[in-house]
């Protein structure tokens, strides 16, 4: 029972965190404090709110394996959940906010600029991810759920690039996010390591 | 028999800031009764440091599409030698001193010179220009600017035969510039235009907007307005107009040869290799309008590039 309680009150908090970035949005627009061009604040903003938690969300495994931080296991979908929602707002901004709904200004941009291809693609990355982040889908996958949800880090890698190859010159911001992403890229590697060690040697539970 | 020292009368004595600043007093003085002796034209330009500049006229080319806000203008700048955030600028360019500001002219002119600016400015009847100005980052604003003619400017020098281009510096000092502290651009910034580009009328040396002394962040004290091109071709913070035989190295161009062309021309078929310039945000709308070819002045310039692939020479 305590523990239950323990679980729903951290929930809430992942949730509470989560939700500040748009909260402060929020109240950026209400006081207008968006500056001279508001759609491209909220276009950043979110965007750059969905990068941070998704890679708070792949920050949990390394964090449980090397800290020993067992009890934020359940904050992964979370997280994940919080970066989607994010995500999709940022999507709709570009769509509705940026373009309104100028298809073909849409599709020119997804095909010919590199940045948003890298975007877009983190977006469909994502996508399946999200549909599949439930109690009942997990089970309906079983074994193929894990190497789906591996499309994480395939999301965050072409985030990265987006942001990287969007700013003109100063590369300072988005070279950051990737030393942090090569860093929680790097945290799980020895486990493979030794997995493939252990199968090479026929010593798997198998 | 001791005499007394004679006292000095307390109103004799020199307070002492007026004493530390004794050499500073003397050169102001003579500043003073030197520029008392100077004829005053009343169609000379007279900029103040700050505030009001007085004497000026509507001048030609206006646009009366509506103004954005000074605010806007003032917050919402590229202007990298104060930092790459757009919101930078209006922070960090508080430690910019315009006064005294020297802008030397040479290369090939018969008469190069260095100049300090209010004599630079003084033969030069000042004139609002409401122009749109177009970011190649796609977003656009429409400004009043207060200047003169760049060509009026550039034939007091007498450019010899051989000038055929014009390059720009803006000011090198990260003392005051706290952006060029790090290696963005190669310090400092250039940029130039050809010769007959910077003599056609359209392109001005402004001084002020909105009928004020230019704010440090939209480069004062001096800088270039040629509104048929993208907006980082209109040098900032001038120190340097060298007049050369040869194209001008120009920063961006440099930087990214492929992405920023010499020309850049505000052309809406030739696309930035990694947004479109088909249409951009007029700063205080929602939707976005048709970006018009050389930003709507092809009437005063197309004819510069007569014969020229501007595909090629974007």
């Amino acid at each position: 029972m305590e523990g239950a309680r323990r679980r729903a009150a951290l929930q809430t908090a992942a949730v509470t965190l989560g939700l500040a970035p748009l909260a402060w949005l929020g109240v950026r627009a209400l006081r207008g404090d968006l500056g001279a061009n508001p759609i491209e604040a909220v276009t950043h903003a979110t965007g750059l709110a969905a990068l941070r938690l998704l890679l708070v969300a792949l920050a949990i495994t390394p964090s449980r394996r090397w800290l020993g931080l067992r009890w934020l296991a359940p904050l992964r979908r979370t997280f994940g959940l919080l970066a989607f929602g994010y995500a999709c707002l940022h999507l709709l901004t570009y769509v509705v906010l940026d373009q309104f709904f100028d298809w073909q200004a849409i599709l020119e941009d997804v095909a010919k600029r590199p940045y948003i291809t890298a975007g877009f693609f983190a977006f469909l990355c994502l996508s399946p991810l999200a549909a599949t982040s439930t109690r009942a889908m997990v089970r309906r996958l079983g074994r193929r759920w894990k190497p789906l949800h591996r499309l994480a880090y395939v999301a965050a890698i072409a985030a990265v690039v987006h942001f990287l190859w969007l700013v003109k010159k100063d590369t300072r911001e988005p070279l950051t996010y990737a030393a942090v992403l090569a860093l929680l890229l790097a945290g799980r590697w020895p486990q493979k390591k030794s997995k493939t060690a252990l199968a090479a040697r026929g010593e798997t539970a198998s | 028999m001791r005499t007394r020292p004679e006292r000095i009368p307390e109103s004799e004595i020199t307070p002492r800031d007026v004493y530390l600043r004794r050499r500073e007093l003397l050169v102001a003085g003579a500043l003073a009764a030197g520029t008392a002796l100077l004829p005053r034209l009343s169609l000379a330009a007279e900029v103040p440091a700050h505030g009001t500049i007085p004497n000026v006229k509507p001048g030609p080319f206006g646009t009366d599409e509506e103004k954005t806000s000074l605010e806007d203008v003032t917050s919402y700048n590229n202007f990298y030698e104060f930092g790459t955030d757009k919101s930078d600028p209006r922070k960090l360019a508080g430690s910019l001193r315009t006064r005294p500001w020297k802008v030397a002219i040479e290369g090939e002119v018969e008469k190069p010179a260095v100049v300090d600016l209010d004599a630079l400015l003084e033969p030069h009847a000042l004139e609002e220009r409401v122009y749109r100005h177009r970011c190649v980052e796609a977003w656009s604003i429409v400004v009043p600017w207060v200047g003169f003619p760049l060509g009026d400017l550039l034939k007091r020098f007498q450019p010899t035969s051989q000038a055929k281009f014009v390059e720009m510096t803006t000011l090198l000092d990260p003392e005051q510039m706290p952006g060029q502290r790090r290696d963005v651009l190669e310090w400092p910034y250039v940029e130039g235009l050809r010769i007959d580009e910077a003599m056609n009328p359209l392109a001005i040396l402004a001084v002020g907007m909105y009928g004020e002394v230019l704010p440090n962040q939209n480069g004062a004290p001096l800088r270039l307005v040629v509104p048929w091109k993208y907006g980082f071709k209109s040098v900032k913070s001038i120190v340097r107009i060298r007049l050369t035989r040869t194209q001008p190295q120009t920063s961006w161009n440099r930087t990214a040869p492929n992405e920023y062309g010499f020309y850049s021309n505000v052309n809406p078929d030739v696309d930035h290799p990694r947004w479109s310039q088909k249409r951009e945000r007029r700063i205080g709308e929602f939707l976005k309008r048709p970006t018009l070819p050389f930003n709507g002045y092809a009437e005063q310039v197309a004819s510069l590039y007569k014969g020229m692939d501007l595909r090629k020479n974007f």
